[in-house]
């Protein structure tokens, strides 16, 4: 297939520019193997962070002509032939070098999500019984590999960077509260750290996050908005709150809602 | 020498499953634990497990129990097995995948709401417990998200270059962060490593960048003995087209579906040669063998269930007299379901959703539609630091091993999802013991010229001047000659060639060139790592020609036949004081009766 042309930023927190580097092209290549050819070849020093090289690890992710993505999942053939091939940092977490950035806040967000506390086992032998299909619905969030490509895309974060003072956790960590929430076993309540801590009132809906999803997660229908409407159930709705007082609160009473699959059922 | 100082009752080194689990138990036992990962927390090589993980549950077969899994593990290696670890390893299975469940672990259910469990090659039972194809990310994360409120510390995208002792013991790591590059040393009390494997030392494999034998090596050079070296497992089914996703890992639980392997006359080859030990349960024609895929509990199962050293084998005996795919594989085929069942495509999608993805994605494949093509893949290494069945501990005291590092469980042969469980079980053990010998014993002393030494090694590669080659053109060259000459099929002369070869290769190693400062530098991480990846090469090397016999992952071909003799000893790797590699074998010590009953009865 020839060759082709990557700009690749080189830099640290100092500051940095693009560089030319050719690479040689063979059939069925991802743009990780050019990286590493260049690697290998022209620039040792070159920083990038990979490990599975088959999608399962979420380590290399960048933004590839501008668009965030992992670059082992990202074939030459799907990229303009004959046009340079431009790959930055993600622009949302600070720099280290070159392709490496600084993911530690997001591990920080992590550790302020109240860990997961099953009820009572169900069996006398400590185990517990829950059905495929109530379990189908926690599955689809994790699946995530926490490449970060959805915080990155994330314009709460990207843009209006709220990762210090009124902090948004971001529609990674709004998927692993949904993951707990929605959990047939959980007993923890996390509706007002989404409301207080999480900031999840900043999202407004624009599913960017959901498009850049390597795992193809839909990360705001099923996963931000319900959780939105749990807090909007929780803290604004008079009527659910008389029926709270009169019945109280019975953790297991979610229904489950209806799940989508293969595109949005809701206008956007 | 500049470097910063932590101390810590336990050092865990490695944050794959068995790190993670290590880390946890140590920390609940009460003292102070750190943990050193290569990469970013979660990343480690554990996410790549797909199958599942096995223990004896009998969800989906109630005759499952511990005897069989012990029996089929034993099997499976050839009865060289450290058989005090596949019985604790089969006993205690189950309660560690019910504690993930208690951590928040959501596995694929039966229809009375249970884990389910699915087929695998070499295991009597439907035994392994899993999420579709993503076992491994789910264990992972599990791990992770529990183990992070438990108090341990945690010191990402570190690498420790040395162990350092007291004596004879064992009490402090030496390390250096990859973002700046700057030094670090853990004192302990105890260490735990759960470094993973050495697929990097070949030029096809599953494995990723960090698998360069880190913690077989650091073992080696601190007094450790080393077992089983010459057991490499190559999987039988990778990827083996287009090029650049050669060897990635194709997961057993595509035959445990239902999946054949044919050859390019569309011929089911596997039916040809069924070894006599697996005869009695292997079907004999292609009826049973779905029957089995099926959930018949009277049906045998299909040969492409047989081990992966056999299936290897087959795989490249087919490819060798002609009758392999285009691109030198065979035919790995699920679509063919589709006349079976109704909603294949489906069904495919749901249980083998990573597979689907992947083939689609980097293959333009469609597997269920068409057949993939696949070749044998350096997977996973049987072979480590000797240890203590209970404990863990090698011999060096307070120098504990869990997980792919550690050898014994699986002698000869790893059964698929038999590491998921190793690691649960055994990162538990030796969390436990870790802890234990913490608390029994006071800090050891740490000489400051021993990690002076280390830094000084380490930063060797900037002063160099007169080389005229970088790291990766070493690196590449040793993992060409480790696949061409001491790969899947093994001779002595061609061994003898690569030991010429690895110290030709070593001499160029220690002249290469490091670009760049010491911030996030891979030349210069890759530079260190070559000394792992000789240290681990050449044991396999040396471990391979010490064994004249043929015996699980192990194929001579001058020796074809197993001996007696051979089954009956072990070959151990020490560094001798002469500072050379020393190779010797020991007896494996006798079986206890009634283990020896089980695999009577199971026979």
């Amino acid at each position: 297939m020839g060759q082709a042309t990557f700009q690749i930023w080189r830099g640290d927190v100092q500051g940095g520019a693009f560089k030319e580097y050719q690479a040689d092209i063979s059939e069925g290549m991802v743009v990780l193997d050019a990286v590493h050819q260049i690697q290998a070849t022209q620039a040792n020093d070159l920083a990038c962070r990979w490990n599975c090289k088959a999608g399962k690890c979420g380590s290399c992710s960048a933004e590839i002509n501008g668009k965030p993505r992992l670059m082992c999942m990202t074939r030459m053939d799907t990229l303009p032939e004959g046009q340079p091939v431009s790959l930055k940092p993600m622009k949302t977490f600070p720099i280290l070098k070159d392709l490496v950035t600084n993911v530690s806040w997001n591990y920080g967000i992590n550790k302020r999500i109240p860990p997961f506390k099953p009820r009572p086992p169900d069996a006398p032998d400590g185990t517990w019984r829950m059905s495929q299909e109530e379990v189908d619905r926690i599955q689809e969030f994790r699946k995530c590999i926490e490449c970060f490509l959805c915080q990155d895309v994330c314009h709460v974060l990207r843009d209006h960077d709220k990762k210090e003072g009124e902090v948004f956790g971001g529609p990674r960590f709004m998927i692993r509260v949904a993951s707990l929430e929605m959990h047939p076993l959980d007993t923890v309540d996390r509706l007002k750290l989404l409301r207080d801590d999480l900031n999840i009132g900043l999202c407004n809906i624009t599913k960017c996050c959901t498009e850049v999803c390597p795992e193809h997660i839909h990360i705001t229908d099923n996963g931000i908005i319900p959780l939105k409407e749990r807090v909007v159930d929780e803290f604004y709705d008079p009527v659910a709150w008389v029926i709270r007082k009169v019945f109280g609160r019975a953790r297991d009473k979610r229904l489950p809602l209806p799940m989508v699959e293969g595109g949005s059922k809701r206008p956007t | 020498m500049d470097y910063e100082t932590h101390e810590h009752d336990v050092l865990v080194i490695g944050a794959g499953g068995a790190g993670l689990r290590a880390a946890i138990e140590a920390s609940a036992a009460g003292v102070s634990v750190g943990l050193v990962c290569k990469s970013l927390l979660g990343k480690a090589h554990t996410v790549m497990a797909e199958g599942g993980v096995a223990a004896a549950l009998a969800n989906v077969d109630d005759r499952d129990n511990w005897r069989v899994h012990f029996a089929d593990t034993m099997r499976g290696g050839q009865y060289t097995n450290n058989w005090r670890m596949a019985e604790l390893h089969a006993k205690e299975a189950p309660a560690r995948v019910h504690e993930l469940e208690a951590w928040g672990a959501v596995f694929d259910r039966t229809k009375d709401g249970r884990i389910l469990q699915r087929n695998f090659g070499g295991h009597r039972y439907a035994r392994l417990a899993h999420v579709g194809d993503r076992t491994g990310l789910e264990m992972i994360r599990t791990l992770q998200d529990h183990g992070i409120h438990q108090g341990i510390n945690v010191y990402m995208e570190c690498t420790v270059i040395r162990l350092l002792k007291d004596g004879d013991r064992v009490t402090g790591a030496f390390a250096y962060y990859r973002e700046k590059g700057r030094f670090v040393l853990f004192k302990a009390k105890a260490i735990v490593l759960a470094t993973g494997g050495i697929g990097k030392a070949y030029e096809i494999t599953s494995n990723s960048w960090e698998y360069t034998g880190d913690g077989h090596s650091l073992a080696y050079h601190a007094g450790a003995d080393l077992v089983d070296m010459e057991f490499v497992q190559f999987h039988p089914t990778g990827m083996v087209w287009p090029p650049s996703v050669r060897g990635i890992l194709v997961t057993e639980g595509v035959r445990g579906e239902g999946g054949v392997l044919r050859n390019n006359q569309g011929k089911r080859f596997m039916f040809g040669d069924i070894p006599p030990n697996y005869k009695e349960q292997t079907a004999d024609n292609e009826e049973e063998g779905w029957r089995y895929t099926m959930g018949d509990k009277n049906a045998r199962r299909p040969p492409e269930l047989l081990t992966r050293d056999h299936v290897a084998r087959c795989i490249v005996r087919e490819v060798k007299e002609g009758r392999g795919t285009p691109h030198g594989g065979v035919y790995l085929d699920i679509a063919w379901i589709k006349e079976r069942i109704p909603n294949a495509a489906e069904h495919i999608k749901r249980k083998l959703p990573s597979m689907y993805h992947q083939f689609k994605e980097l293959g333009n494949i469609d597997i269920t539609k068409e057949p993939m093509e696949i070749g044998p893949t350096t997977h996973y290494m049987m072979g480590g630091v000797r240890v203590d069945g209970d404990s863990q501990m090698s011999n060096v005291p307070g120098l504990f091993a869990a997980g792919e590092c550690a050898g014994g469980l699986h002698g000869a042969n790893r059964l698929g999802g038999n590491s998921l469980s190793d690691l649960l079980v055994f990162g538990k053990r030796a969390g436990e013991y870790a802890a234990k010998f913490a608390k029994e014993h006071g800090a050891g002393k740490v000489a400051d010229d021993q990690a002076e030494a280390a830094a000084r090694w380490a930063l060797e590669p900037f002063e160099r001047t007169t080389g005229d080659e970088g790291p990766y053109k070493v690196q590449q060259d040793l993992q060409v000659m480790m696949q061409k000459l001491v790969g899947i099929v093994r001779k002595e002369d061609e061994m003898q060639k690569a030991l010429d070869g690895l110290q030709k290769l070593g001499e160029r190693a220690r002249h290469v060139l490091v670009v760049g400062n010491r911030e996030y530098n891979p030349g210069w991480h890759t530079a260190l790592d070559l000394d792992n990846l000789f240290t681990v090469s050449e044991a396999i090397t040396r471990a391979s020609i010490e064994r004249k016999e043929s015996r699980g992952a192990q194929f001579r071909e001058d020796y074809p036949s197993k001996s007696d003799a051979l089954g009956k000893v072990l070959v151990i790797i020490r560094k001798g004081p002469d500072g050379r590699m020393q190779v010797n074998q020991q007896p494996i010590p006798e079986m206890p009766a009634e283990l020896k009953q089980i695999i009577q009865e199971m026979k």
